[in-house]
């Protein structure tokens, strides 16, 4: 069941990333080590290496720590707090990184909300330079990147059994120290788990260095691009591919070593098996001052005679009330600019439907709308076919190497977007597929596969195949045991996927920025040629329509799979 | 061993308009072991927590000893929980999880290993210091949150339903365990429970609760023999509940006509003052009560009534009986099983009788309505 999905990785996955990266020692006539001196001859390449590396890290540290209380908060609440703050992040998570790294640029810019803000408060008396600057790339990634961040915490948070820190107090520990002597030893697998798809997604990170960075903040994966699109040189794109995957592995290796992959998944949340180490009582003994100190910071707030019940701080609400709307609200300035006469001035004037108009009269917004659609739909539906029966396989199957499979499912997570991409290119350009319909659904599936089979696994687990057995004891013949039962039970979480898949596929540039083009392109390559090219107030409508599609999009998926799991 | 006394005045929560625990008052004596017993949502879990200040309260207070502790914080209370889950820390091993509670009141950390030994040495389980929670069975795991509970002396242990995740015999064998350890420290023990048998076998005391308020309040054989409302006598084990009127008074005993018979008999009065006509209810308990052929013609010698059912669980052996009189609902009698075969069957008719001193009268409207009506 699983051989479609094994076959789409072998041949689109690890066939092209495997010849990208034997480009890199194989120059059509023989063996070669050429790109490799180039690489490393050149003071420019090995600081782009180092400023890659210093960007990846201080956004991970940023991202994991702003994300914490954002997790923390999620998962001690209850009811329909839960969902709004649940909505809030996915709709951030899932609005297209183009849209909001664009955002940034119409805030940060000379012309934009925070120089606005400023000369009208008379703090500055002419606009500053923001933009392209290493600060403005750290807010962008920071800004990409959180969401991730709390969500990957989020799957370990919630399997922390919360009578812990009650039973800490009831045993004499102040609220500090019951936090950090008991619930953040619990959570480190999540920050690390969080930390590590942090990283990886930054260092394979483009959009955002090259839309708000300047010459100075140019990451690795710009080499990439600029090597294939440009200079045409594949041996050095291969190359710097291998540094990358190797950065990336090594960090991968790391974290298994100290932590186990199943962390990642949120599966079991179990604590590695930590024995009595040096460093294990120099962390405890570290902690427990950490909750000295927080304890001695927080009897100096007086204290409410009458507290709400062990329910968050109300101070912790506020706080991570007032991070959320800073995220989602960078796209939501889309809004007013849309409608506005002055174009991407902020303050936005006037009131104007013109930018929708072009939009609508643009063949080339319109055909690659169509065109993403489309390829979307067709990700989701392949993906669907590849994927739920290698979820079935995954959960119900018996059979060795389960945890290598997984791991090989979830490689078009780990292995950075850009070197599939270039890879992908490399072979597509063999066999005809640039730039057709076919060769993105494919390209896309890879990526969006093993969301499919992760959501179908979690779908499969909760559900009871006891209840197929009762409906055929109660007289069901098959059929109507799966119509009745199995598919409205089940059907629910099948919807969620294949909406996840849709719109993975609907925001993916990468593949894209190199397999469609032209009159071919999807709908975010189309973004991305207006915002580098020229800027048009017309990408603000685009960008509100992604933004409303988006929300929709998440609403339904997020019914559903509530409907089919929480049951 | 510091032990202290728990007083609680009009202590009440709501959630909403839910009344989790109408205004309740309470004194646990010093080193008593108290139970909390009801049916889910009768408000015990809520007055437990409310006693531990995991949850505060809307309204009145809670000593523990003579200091007011009501808006305390758990750590400043010198409790001790031992929750359902036991909820022992995973990322410590037994022994930090023991030595926990002396750490955090600065107890050195020779000192606290030593105790922490000793308080293993307590439980038996001496030998598993060095291991991890999950390590160890649900029994194992048990004790060590009561070892973890106990080391640090704390005036006051609260229990919730700490036994309700092991198998039955390994229940028994804790039940017995915890009142060894409570002999042998004296610490006052507030514990909850729904199950019954194990209240009237731990307790010194048992605070029946229902809807959010306490129904009776009492020793076992107080809420077994002599329940003051219907549902304390339906609540703790089998029972017969009979419609009756009462005639008059004999010492401590009332005289009762059961049902639209009216059937004479007598009922301990447990404290009624009732006057002659009123509606009451008698309950007497299955095992109290003898079991006879009926003689034909013979009127007065008990309830008389066709066999039901019959049915033999082992030790004590079961009989169903419909009263001749429809005012009576179905009684049951149990006494020992013999070996002499099926000696009654169904559709015998028999008459069951009872001793006054075994029979109980439940002045009616203390809570719930008759099952069914009295007949006039």
């Amino acid at each position: 069941m699983g051989a479609p999905l094994v076959f789409l990785l072998l041949a689109f996955l690890v066939y092209p990333v495997g010849q990208l990266l034997t480009l890199s020692v194989y120059n059509g006539q023989g063996f070669t080590l050429a790109p490799y001196q180039q690489l490393f001859k050149s003071a420019l390449y090995v600081n782009v290496l180092w400023i890659t590396m210093k960007i990846s890290l201080a956004t991970t540290l940023f991202a994991v720590v702003g994300a914490y209380p954002i997790a923390y908060l999620i998962s001690v609440a209850k009811g329909p707090a839960k969902s709004r703050l649940i909505f809030w992040v996915l709709l951030a998570f899932w609005t297209s990184f183009l849209v909001r790294a664009f955002a940034w640029v119409v805030i940060l810019g000379r012309n934009g909300v925070v120089n606005h803000l400023l000369l009208s408060l008379g703090i500055i008396d002419r606009p500053a330079d923001l933009l392209y600057s290493f600060g403005a790339v750290l807010v962008g990634m920071v800004h990409a990147m959180l969401p991730l961040a709390v969500m990957t915490m989020l799957a370990v948070m919630e399997n922390i059994d919360r009578t812990l820190p009650r039973a800490a107090t009831t045993l004499g520990a102040r609220p500090g120290t019951a936090f950090w002597t008991v619930y953040f030893p619990l959570s480190v697998p999540g920050v690390a788990a969080a930390a590590i798809m942090v990283f990886v997604s930054a260092i394979g990170f483009f959009i955002v260095p090259a839309l708000l960075g300047g010459r100075r903040e140019t990451m690795i994966t710009q080499l990439i691009i600029d090597q294939v699109q440009q200079t045409l040189n594949w041996g050095l794109a291969g190359a710097i591919s291998v540094l990358l995957l190797a950065v990336v592995l090594a960090v991968f290796l790391i974290y298994d070593r100290v932590f186990g992959f199943a962390s990642l998944t949120g599966e079991s949340a179990a604590a590695a098996r930590n024995r009595d180490t040096a460093a294990r009582r120099l962390g405890a003994r570290v902690l427990a001052l950490f909750g000295a100190a927080s304890d001695a910071l927080l009897a100096l707030v007086p204290r409410r005679r009458r507290g709400g019940d062990g329910a968050a701080p109300r101070a912790l609400v506020v706080f991570v009330w007032t991070l959320l709307v800073l995220v989602s609200l960078p796209a939501f300035l889309m809004i007013p600019l849309s409608f506005g006469k002055g174009g991407l001035t902020w303050p936005p004037s006037g009131f104007t439907t013109q930018w929708y108009e072009q939009m609508l009269q643009s063949p080339i917004w319109m055909q690659a709308l169509w065109r993403s659609l489309v390829v979307a739909f067709g990700t989701g539906l392949l993906s669907m076919l590849i994927g739920v029966p290698t979820a079935f396989l995954m959960v119900r199957g018996q059979m060795r190497g389960k945890g290598a499979m997984l791991a090989f499912i979830l490689s078009p997570i780990v292995v950075p977007r850009m070197i599939i991409a270039v890879g992908m290119f490399y072979v597509f350009a063999q066999l005809g597929l640039v730039g057709t319909v076919i060769g993105l659904v494919i390209g896309h599936t890879v990526v969006a596969v093993p969301y499919v089979v992760m959501t179908m696994m979690a779908v499969l687990r909760n559900y009871d195949t006891r209840l197929d057995l009762a409906a055929q004891s109660l007289g069901a013949r098959p059929v109507a045991a799966l119509r009745h039962v199995t598919f409205p039970i089940l059907g629910a979480g099948m919807l969620s996927a294949f909406l996840f898949a849709f719109a993975t596929s609907f925001d993916e540039l990468t593949i894209s920025l190199f397999s469609s083009g032209g009159l071919s392109a999807t709908l975010p390559k189309q973004f991305w040629d207006e915002v580098t090219l020229q800027v048009s107030p017309v990408i603000a409508a685009v960008s509100t329509c992604l933004l409303i599609f988006i929300a929709a999009l998440i609403y339904a998926a997020d019914r559903l799979r509530r409907r089919s799991v929480a049951r | 061993m510091s032990s202290s006394s728990l007083t609680v005045q009009g202590l009440a929560k709501r959630y909403g308009d839910f009344v989790a625990l109408a205004p309740t008052d309470l004194i646990v004596p010093e080193g008593e072991f108290l139970t909390l017993l009801g049916p889910s949502g009768s408000g015990k879990t809520t007055l437990l927590s409310l006693l531990a200040g995991l949850v505060q309260p809307d309204e009145g207070s809670v000593r523990i000893g003579a200091q007011d502790v009501t808006y305390s914080p758990p750590y400043e209370r010198d409790i001790g929980v031992v929750f359902q889950n036991y909820a022992l820390f995973p990322h410590m091993t037994i022994e930090e999880n023991i030595a926990f509670p002396l750490k955090m009141r600065k107890v050195g950390a020779e000192e606290a290993r030593k105790r922490a030994r000793e308080a293993l040495e307590m439980v038996h389980l001496p030998h598993v210091a060095g291991r991890y929670p999950k390590e160890l069975s649900g029994g194992q795991q048990q004790r060590i949150a009561l070892a973890r509970c106990m080391v640090y002396r704390p005036s006051i242990i609260l229990m919730d339903e700490p036994l309700g995740a092991l198998d039955k015999k390994l229940r028994e064998h804790m039940q017995l365990e915890i009142k060894r350890l409570h002999r042998e420290t004296g610490t006052t023990v507030v514990y909850v429970t729904h199950d019954q048998e194990e209240a009237m076998t731990m307790s010194d005391r048992i605070c029946l609760m229902n809807a959010g308020r306490i129904e009776q309040l009492g020793t076992p054989a107080d809420l077994y023999f002599r329940p003051k409302s219907l549902f304390v006598a339906d609540f703790l084990g089998e029972s017969n509940i009979l419609p009756a009127d009462a005639r008059g008074r004999v010492g401590d005993e009332v005289e009762v006509h059961l049902g639209g018979q009216k059937v004479p008999g007598r009922a301990l009065a447990n404290g009624h003052d009732l006057p002659r006509g009123s509606s009451v209810h008698v309950m007497v308990r299955p095992q109290n009560i003898t079991v006879a052929r009926a003689q034909e013609g013979v009127e007065g010698s008990g309830v008389q009534g066709r066999v039901s059912d019959v049915m033999v669980t082992g030790s004590l052996t079961k009989i169903y009986m419909e009263p001749l009189d429809g005012a009576l609902p179905s009684l049951v009698a149990a006494f020992p099983t013999r070996n002499d075969g099926d000696a009654y069957r169904i559709d015998d008719v028999l008459s069951l009788s009872w001793s006054g001193r075994d029979a109980v009268v439940i002045a009616q409207g203390d809570t719930k309505p008759a099952a069914k009506p009295v007949a006039a």
